[in-house]
């Protein structure tokens, strides 16, 4: 199959000349989307004219065989990809309807808006109150008291308090995998975000932990609008309210989770979700 | 047979550093009196003295190299770890960096002689710091490119995702992460700075005084090759003392630092 | 298919105040510091042309193949520093290189692992004895233990080569490359000893598995897979020996003779500017110290440079960077 078949217009296609997909219409609002975002390494290009809606106060999952750019494609949207020199991008991401790629953009304050939960856990080797607190203490200037009280809070909302309360002083590095993992939950709400970027945060923890994970973003997403990158199709299913299937870097279909998982509108959709690849 | 003969080779080495070692030791713990922790140098013949001047001028000039040669080297090391890269400016600074290395201390002495003997008009123990910063220099920017290299990239994406710029970054958390590395390279640089004498024998000099860093001023290294060369056997006692100082020093905190990093490394 | 959202835009734009960031700072200083470390080697190499730019004028190349060293006629030439330089380094490798394979195979592959740590711990800790403290230890025990032993035996052994003749006196360029041996030995040993830990252990794994011995392995695998990095090794171990000065500067003697025995007393480039260095009152003797200088951070230079491509080349083809 050539790649200009695979270019399917993505069915959230909207503004008003694309007045036509009556079904969701209603549905809250959108908090992030992208329009026309192409991604390349070096003159390799991995991300084709991607446009998805992301909608505020809901979890969508994105989803797709590795190496199909779904990473690629969360990690424009904090900019984190500018990291690398060779990453050149194209297109608009829009947050609230602002373009975050303009160049007059703080990516500082984009990076508070929008949190990002990345595949292997990583804290920071400080102290697990200083770890919740380091993104803090980069925007505010708190009391010891506030500060304790937001560190809290950020570890009560990532579920994770009662396991650590008595030991904030000990390294991060201590707890096991999917404790470091609600640990980096923990850093990045203590942010007060605004979208949280989840990129297959499950894929280094062991099945108990992923639970605990899961069920953390069911509650989480009531305060933040997630979108989170899976390679696991039970966890989307289970999890998000929305789904996008990437596939060599398009989005083949977008729509609500269980329409594509009972329902898909496209071949190769159902062929992966059933399993005949990928 | 060729088990043997490497195991001959192992025995050579091992031989010659017990060897080394225990003259340093038996010869120069003779000389180490009072008098010598104590006293100024005293002229041949005349009983007592001491080298109290050169080992605080070996601390002074090692201090006043480090002051100077850690920052500068680090921040080399960071640039080639964070911002250079593949860059083509990264691949001159790590070629004149593998060329300083690489460069011979004496020549180092030179080079500092023609720039600031030359210039200001006189020998000086700031002379001799910035020779011997010269020569931590690339050291410190290797080990510290190699210990950034370590840390995990995730752990640049978590803070830079948190909105933390890039130096806060740096400095927070990957040089947190690599600090027991940092501190080891650190060391270990100052260790091998501390113990040369060739970069020294044209800008500190040497001095029978206390001297201040602006002037010539005393220190191990150099003494040690003075009243080496001496014929008068108290001076050559002498000489033996402050080997001692120098070999002791050196291997003590070389053993420790080494400890340390393995101590660390089993941890993780 | 959604609303978009009603939150005023423009809340991430830069306020003006933040122009000049922390990390403009910061990588300027990173700048700044690399441009230092540049300048400096630059330095060197312009500031020793400078200084020595009288001395170049007036000898021309010829300084390089002259014997005269002569500071009442002002007449110089580097030929016998040059040839001590070369004398000594050539016996230093030629007895610290088998040493040190043999050391980095017997660390890497031979030896237990608990003794593998100590004797590396040991040729770690020889190399970071200041060279003074080796310049010492050569004059006042080994050099009397060569002229003692080693020496007589020599000559009773091969008395009648032409390398060997002379009274033993104990110092002179035999000892100084001796000693110079002992001194490049751990650094040509510890990075032989990288370069076999780089060997892929799946390719040692099927030479086991074809039934070869640890030796056989070590020469059919490990030896010619790091040949490249060996060479390396060698340059490096090679460009620390010519430029080391005060182990040598105590044992070769310091005279100006060009002898083919090995036992007469020498001189390097490194002794010289050590010995000569804050004597020289004239200004041409200080120009053709300078040069001297010169040639030596030349020849050092050319060393690293091979040694660098060496060892990338074999980082290529492992795969490391």
């Amino acid at each position: 199959m050539s790649q200009d078949n695979l270019r399917i217009k993505t069915f959230v296609d909207h503004g008003p000349e694309h007045g036509d997909e009556p079904s969701h219409k209603t549905e809250g609002t959108v908090k992030m989307s992208t329009r026309n975002l192409s991604f390349y390494y070096g003159k390799n290009q991995v991300l084709f004219d991607n446009n998805l809606d992301v909608a505020a106060n809901r979890v969508t999952a994105i989803i797709g065989p590795s190496g199909c750019g779904k990473s690629t494609h969360i990690r424009v949207y904090n900019r984190i990809f500018e990291l690398y020199r060779e990453q050149k991008v194209t297109g608009e991401v829009l947050l609230d309807g602002e373009n975050v790629l303009g160049d007059d953009v703080d990516v500082l304050r984009l990076r508070k808006r929008i949190g990002m939960i990345f595949q292997k856990p990583s804290p920071f080797p400080m102290s697990i109150f200083d770890n919740v607190a380091y993104g803090v203490r980069l925007q505010y200037r708190l009391s010891g008291s506030e500060m304790t009280e937001r560190v809290m809070r950020a570890l009560k909302r990532a579920a994770l308090w009662d396991e650590v309360k008595d030991k904030l002083k000990s390294p991060g590095t201590a707890l096991s995998g999917g404790q470091q993992q609600r640990l980096c939950i923990a850093r990045s709400i203590a942010l007060e975000p605004e979208v949280l970027l989840m990129d297959e945060p499950c894929s280094a923890i062991d099945p108990v932990g992923t639970a605990k994970i899961e069920e953390l973003i069911e509650s989480l997403k009531k305060r933040f609008t997630i979108v989170l990158v899976t390679h696991n199709m039970q966890q989307a299913a289970r999890v998000s309210d929305y789904t996008a299937f990437f596939y060599q870097g398009h989005i083949v279909e977008f729509g609500r989770t269980n329409q594509i998982f009972t329902n898909p509108a496209k071949k190769q959709t159902e062929d992966y979700i059933t399993g005949r690849f990928g | 047979m060729v088990t043997a003969l490497a195991a001959v080779s192992a025995a050579i080495g091992i031989f010659f550093f017990g060897w080394i070692l225990y003259v340093v030791l038996q010869k120069g713990a003779r000389a180490l009196t009072p008098a010598f922790f104590l006293e100024l140098p005293a002229p041949p013949g005349v009983p007592g003295g001491g080298v109290a001047n050169a080992i605080v001028g070996t601390l002074v000039i090692t201090l006043g190299a480090s002051i100077l040669g850690v920052p500068i080297g680090m921040l080399v090391g960071v640039f080639l770890a964070e911002f250079g890269r593949h860059s083509r400016l990264a691949g001159v600074i790590r070629f004149s960096s593998n060329v300083l290395m690489g460069t011979p201390s004496i020549i180092v002495g030179m080079f500092v002689y023609a720039t600031v003997v030359v210039r200001t008009g006189h020998f000086s123990g700031y002379a001799g710091a910035i020779a011997l910063a010269v020569i931590m220099l690339p050291i410190i920017a290797r080990t510290t490119e190699d210990m950034l290299h370590l840390v995990p990239h995730t752990l640049r994406e978590s803070a830079l995702a948190l909105g933390a710029p890039y130096w806060k970054m740096t400095l927070g958390v990957v040089f947190r992460a690599a600090r027991a590395g940092l501190v080891t390279g650190v060391i270990l640089a100052v260790a091998r700075v501390s113990g040369e004498t060739a970069p020294l024998l044209f800008t500190a000099l040497n001095s029978p005084n206390w001297g201040f860093p602006n002037e010539p001023m005393a220190n191990l290294t150099v003494t040690v090759f003075n009243f080496a060369m001496s014929p008068y056997e108290d001076w050559q006692q002498m000489a033996w003392g402050a080997s001692f100082m120098i070999t002791v020093g050196v291997l003590i905190v070389t053993i420790i630092s080494r400890f340390a990093m393995r101590q660390k490394a089993h941890r993780r | 298919m959604f609303e978009t959202s009603s939150i005023p835009s423009g809340t991430l734009k830069k306020s003006g105040a933040r122009s000049i960031s922390g990390d403009m700072v910061f990588r300027l200083l990173t700048r700044i510091a690399s441009a230092i470390l540049v300048l400096i080697v630059a330095g060197i190499l312009v500031e020793l042309l400078r200084a020595s730019w009288m001395s170049l004028e007036k000898f021309g190349p010829g300084f390089l193949v002259s014997r005269d060293w002569n500071p009442v006629t002002q007449e110089f030439g580097a030929l016998s520093s040059i040839y001590g330089t070369v004398i000594s380094t050539l016996i230093a490798m030629i007895l610290a290189v088998p040493v040190s394979l043999m050391l980095a195979l017997f660390l890497v592959e031979l030896a237990h692992p608990v003794v593998s740590k100590i004797v590396g711990g040991a040729i770690e800790l020889l190399a970071a004895i200041p060279s003074i403290i080796y310049g010492m230890w050569g004059l006042f025990v080994f050099a009397p233990y060569m002229a003692d032993h080693l020496q007589p035996a020599l000559q009773g052994a091969a008395g009648g080569l032409p390398l060997f003749q002379g009274p033993p006196m104990g110092i002179g360029i035999l000892t100084a490359g001796i000693i110079l041996a002992l001194m490049v030995l751990p650094f040509i040993t510890a990075v032989m000893r990288d370069v076999f830990q780089m060997a892929p252990a799946v390719s040692k794994e099927a030479a086991f598995g074809l039934g070869s011995t640890t030796v056989e392995v070590a020469r059919s695998v490990t030896v010619p897979y790091g040949m490249q990095g060996l060479i390396g090794a060698c340059f490096l171990g090679l460009g620390r020996a010519i430029g080391e000065t005060m182990a040598v500067t105590f044992v070769i003697g310091n005279n100006r003779s060009l002898s083919w025995s090995l036992f007469d007393a020498g001189n390097s480039i490194a002794s010289t500017l050590a010995n000569e260095f804050s004597e020289a009152s004239e200004p041409m003797y200080l120009s053709a110290l300078m040069e001297l200088g010169l040639v030596l951070f030349g020849i050092t230079m050319v060393i690293q440079i091979i040694a660098q491509f060496w060892l990338k080349r074999m980082a290529r083809q492992t795969g490391r960077r």
